[in-house]
């Protein structure tokens, strides 16, 4: 191939790199959108840096393909900056045009070539940089459907509730299919619960769980013994027996954990521990009934 | 931070460690608790470590450590206060400061020692 | 906001360690982690401080942010000049103690961390490298 587009401008764009970069930068920050309450000035360079030095290395390939594997560090970088703006809080007008900036700096670098080369390399990077601007766009979206599902997961958790079953008594009822992340997190509100009631006594009922695999036992024995070292204990009550049956499949061993069927026998143990019990408070009319 | 303060209330003593202590923080107040146990007639210790974000191998030893002088003065340490993220950490770390016993708070602490007198 | 570049602390006495902690918790808090994530990767830079001191004799902590697959997190690496290592196996198991006590805690601070790198040479030095992503 004897003059590609896209290669002959590359040794004018790598001699004039700097100018390149700093002028794009500045761009960046005299525009409307440069939000520079999300994002400091030296983040933002690093940014720029990395996004200019990876078209560098894609155009030295002269591949047009940008789902190709020679722009797959460009498409690693772009996805990355797309990803985390988005969730700093940019709108998605604000990180395409972080992109589309960089049409002026680049395109002015090639004053220096000849007319004709230097239009057929306008046109193909103009199209280059387009590419890559919606599939930062698509990125972006992505990133934000991603947010949204993990706030809903999110709430979900807020609303697996740690109930205060008597003083010093409290219970966490977990229900459903408990995932490594989710166990975590409610494990640790557990945890916060206790310190903030000074409950000794915490009972995790699994009655609604379906399953429970390797990893959210180890998660459950890990909040034991954290629970444990802080001078709390914890019971586990509602254990079916297909999960009884697959915590002994899967060779996991609850250290020390009182284990009970139902959640009322877990409470009148942790009762019992309290050094307390309940009682009929009328022997006739008990008898009655 | 110079010194742990130690405080006497009633029956027992209670330390609380409020950040980071160095080296020589903790070999003094180790020497401290020996002196005021022996002075004060004390047989409960509360260290309260309800401000410590941070737990690593070395205050874990410290704590054990100062727990086994105690225990040779014929008194007991309960350690008090430790926070959840501080209790994950240290259980992930695969510390169990087995031998020292642990209340969420004074109160709790108290009421352990409390039936603990009464057998 | 986003945190800043790379922090360099040096590791000479005791106070730097405790020097070290808030400024990983400072980058950390940065980053936007967790409590109980910036607890556990201060306690690890706690631990490794520590180590420096103790078996490196002096050194440096390097804290960087990092970014991977759109992915925030937090890279130490610390560097120390010491006697190095002999048998890094050895070191790396649990409850493995050349001094008193309980010893180097690698295997864990390693627990602590999502990606623990350790390179050592006798002689030469230690350089051990950890990362907790968000």
């Amino acid at each position: 191939m004897t003059s590609n587009p896209l290669v002959t401008p590359v040794p004018l764009v790598r001699a004039k790199y700097e100018t390149i970069l700093e002028s794009w930068i500045a761009e960046q920050r005299r525009s409307a959108t440069a939000r520079p309450d999300l994002i400091s000035d030296s983040d933002r360079a690093r940014q720029s840096s990395e996004v200019l030095s990876t078209l560098l290395e894609g155009l030295d390939s002269g591949s047009l393909d940008v789902s190709g594997p020679a722009w797959e560090h460009m498409r690693a970088t772009l996805r990355g900056i797309s990803l985390s703006r988005g969730r700093l809080g940019f709108s998605p007008t604000e990180t395409v045009l972080f992109i589309l900036s960089l049409k002026e700096p680049l395109f002015d670098s090639l004053q220096e070539l000849d007319p004709s080369d230097r239009a057929e390399a306008i046109l193909e990077l103009n199209k280059l940089v387009d590419r890559f601007t919606l599939f930062t766009s698509e990125v972006y979206q992505q990133g934000r459907e991603e947010v949204i599902l993990r706030q809903q997961q999110e709430v979900l958790e807020l609303s697996t509730p740690v109930v205060r079953l008597w003083q010093g008594i409290l219970t966490l009822p977990l229900i459903g299919t408990l995932d490594s992340e989710r166990t975590q997190v409610v494990m640790e509100s557990l945890l916060q619960a206790i310190v903030d009631t000074g409950s000794t006594i915490a009972i995790i009922d699994i009655t609604g769980v379906q399953t429970v695999d390797t990893k959210v036992a180890q998660h459950l024995i890990q909040t034991v013994a954290a629970a444990r070292l802080m001078g709390a204990d914890c019971m586990i009550s509602g254990i079916r027996p297909q999960i009884a049956q697959t915590i002994i499949h899967l060779g996991i061993t609850l250290p020390d954990i009182v284990t009970k069927a139902t959640l009322a026998d877990a409470f009148l143990a942790a009762l019992d521990r309290l050094g307390r019990r309940v009682v009929a408070t009328d022997t006739e009319s008990a008898a009655g009934r | 931070m110079d010194r742990v303060p130690i405080i006497k209330i009633g029956k027992y003593l209670l330390a609380a460690i409020q950040a980071d202590v160095q080296d020589n923080v903790a070999v003094a107040l180790q020497e401290d608790l020996a002196a005021r146990i022996i002075a004060a007639g004390s047989r409960l210790v509360l260290l309260d470590i309800s401000g410590l974000q941070i737990v690593d191998s070395f205050i874990g030893r410290m704590i054990g450590d100062t727990a086994g002088i105690v225990k040779l003065l014929d008194a007991e340490v309960i350690v008090v206060g430790m926070q959840p993220a501080v209790a994950i950490t240290l259980v992930e770390l695969g510390l169990t400061l087995s031998g020292v016993r642990t209340a969420l708070n004074v109160e709790s602490a108290l009421a352990m020692a409390g039936i603990r007198d009464r057998n | 906001m986003a945190a800043s570049e790379r922090v360099t602390v040096a590791l000479r006495t005791q106070e730097d360690v405790v020097l070290l902690r808030h400024r990983v918790r400072e980058q950390a808090v940065g980053l936007k982690f967790s409590l109980l994530e910036q607890t556990k990767i201060v306690t690890a830079a706690s631990e490794l401080g520590r180590n420096v001191l103790t078996y490196g004799g002096a050194g440096e902590a390097i804290i960087e942010a990092c970014m991977k697959n759109g992915r925030y997190g937090l890279t130490l690496t610390f560097i120390d000049h010491g006697p190095g290592i002999p048998n890094v196996e050895d070191a790396m198991r649990p409850g493995f103690s050349t001094g008193g006590g309980l010893g180097l805690g690698l295997a864990g601070t390693r627990r602590l961390v999502d990606e623990f790198e350790l390179r050592s040479e006798v002689g030469k030095g230690t350089i051990v490298r950890i990362v907790r992503w968000k």
